[in-house]
């Protein structure tokens, strides 16, 4: 069995963490780091995709349209890989790592496979609906310009209508769909 | 020293998701069909609370108004939260969550992971594209970067700028509140 903290402890804490993220920095955000991986690894393979501009605002420039926005935010951020928000998402993967290794008890190998709703729901391969699944959830993000960090939670914080919106959007599709996608059928399902 | 902290707030932040079940794809897959609203009870309690303490740090100046950020609201938003909304239920996994996930050990989370820097290459390659056949999806709605609580910061602006903005946040804190309080941990159908 895995230990999980209760609402009233937990909503206060992950609330806290909230809190400290803007009061020493700013809030956090997540999903923009997966741009910020592929422009890595993109311009491993190219010199050209990201250039050194004095004209940018932040210093540097891109072919490529989206690396380019906000004065070359992003194609600042590939260039220099080691800096707050690509740094911050892989101590989430550590924090994630130690609170599992500091609680009681095992996933068991079918589950880290996949979740047991998954399992009995009878759709077969759960690393294809995983990938498929991260495809739409990062492109659907990336267009919406956050995820459920950087809108939902560091948004609605802060009262942003944007914040709102992409709930209303996100929870729209993604109760229906579950309810749908899992609804128990032993009948081979979809 | 901004390195630090990334370790620091990003580390405590992936332990607490991890803590809470946020990690577990059993967990917010059972959410959005509805029948275990735990995480909706911890998310809309840590929005709540945090929201009220951020705008009493406002009013009080007690905060560097540089660190609030806020994102433009337009037509995107909605399409990409549509977009989002189904791979999430399928997969059961954010943006976020899939990091702590694979952290637990879940190899599912990988092919999340994988999945997601394909969509987000996807979307790099398509975005100028899709800005030039659709520009009215970035459009700014109600001035783009707006809130419903005026943050006081000037390049951000209120949508009720007659109301001190302190009662708006905390009237919207106390329905967050409320609603973690009040929803059923459990829904038997």
């Amino acid at each position: 069995m895995q230990i999980k903290w209760d609402w009233l402890k937990g909503g206060a804490i992950l609330g806290a963490a909230f809190l400290l993220a803007v009061i020493l920095v700013k809030p956090i955000g997540v999903s923009t780091q997966f741009v910020i991986f592929d422009g890595i690894v993109w311009s491993l393979f190219s010199d050209e995709v990201i250039t050194e501009n004095s004209d940018a605002k932040h210093g540097y420039s891109s072919s490529n349209a989206y690396l380019n926005k906000s004065g070359g935010k992003y194609a600042k951020a590939v260039e220099n890989p080691i800096n707050y928000g690509f740094i911050f998402v892989i101590a989430m993967f550590a924090g994630g790592f130690l609170s599992s290794k500091l609680q009681k008890g095992k996933i068991s190998q079918e589950d880290k496979e996949a979740p047991k709703v998954y399992r009995e729901s009878g759709h077969g391969n759960r690393y294809l609906v995983s990938f498929i699944g991260g495809i739409l959830v990062l492109f659907g993000a990336r267009l919406a310009g956050g995820c459920t960090s950087g809108h939902m939670m560091s948004g609605m914080m802060q009262t942003s209508l944007s914040g709102y919106m992409f709930a209303l959007g996100t929870f729209a599709a993604a109760i229906p769909v579950a309810i749908f996608f899992y609804k128990k059928s032993s009948k081979g399902g979809a | 020293m901004s390195i630090f902290l990334a370790i620091l707030i990003g580390g405590t932040f992936g332990f607490v998701l991890h803590r809470v079940g946020a990690g577990n794809p059993q967990n917010l897959i059972n959410m959005l069909r509805l029948q275990d609203l735990h995480l909706a009870k911890v998310i809309l309690l840590a929005i709540g609370v945090s929201s009220l303490i951020l705008f009493l740090l406002l009013a009080t100046g007690m905060i560097n108004e540089s660190h609030i950020s806020i994102k433009a609201a337009y037509s995107g938003v909605i399409v990409g939260g549509l977009i989002f909304g189904v791979g999430f239920a399928i997969a059961g996994y954010c943006p976020g969550t899939c990091l702590v996930g694979m952290g637990g050990g879940r190899k599912d989370a990988l092919f999340f992971i994988g999945g997601g820097l394909l969509g987000a290459i996807l979307f790099t390659l398509a975005y100028g594209w899709i800005k030039s056949i659709f520009p009215s999806l970035f459009e700014g709605i109600a001035g783009g970067k707006t809130t419903l609580a005026d943050t006081g910061v000037d390049k951000f602006q209120g949508m009720f700028d007659s109301i001190p903005s302190l009662a708006v946040a905390a009237v919207i804190a106390i329905i967050f509140i409320l609603g973690a309080w009040k929803l059923p941990k459990r829904i038997d159908i």
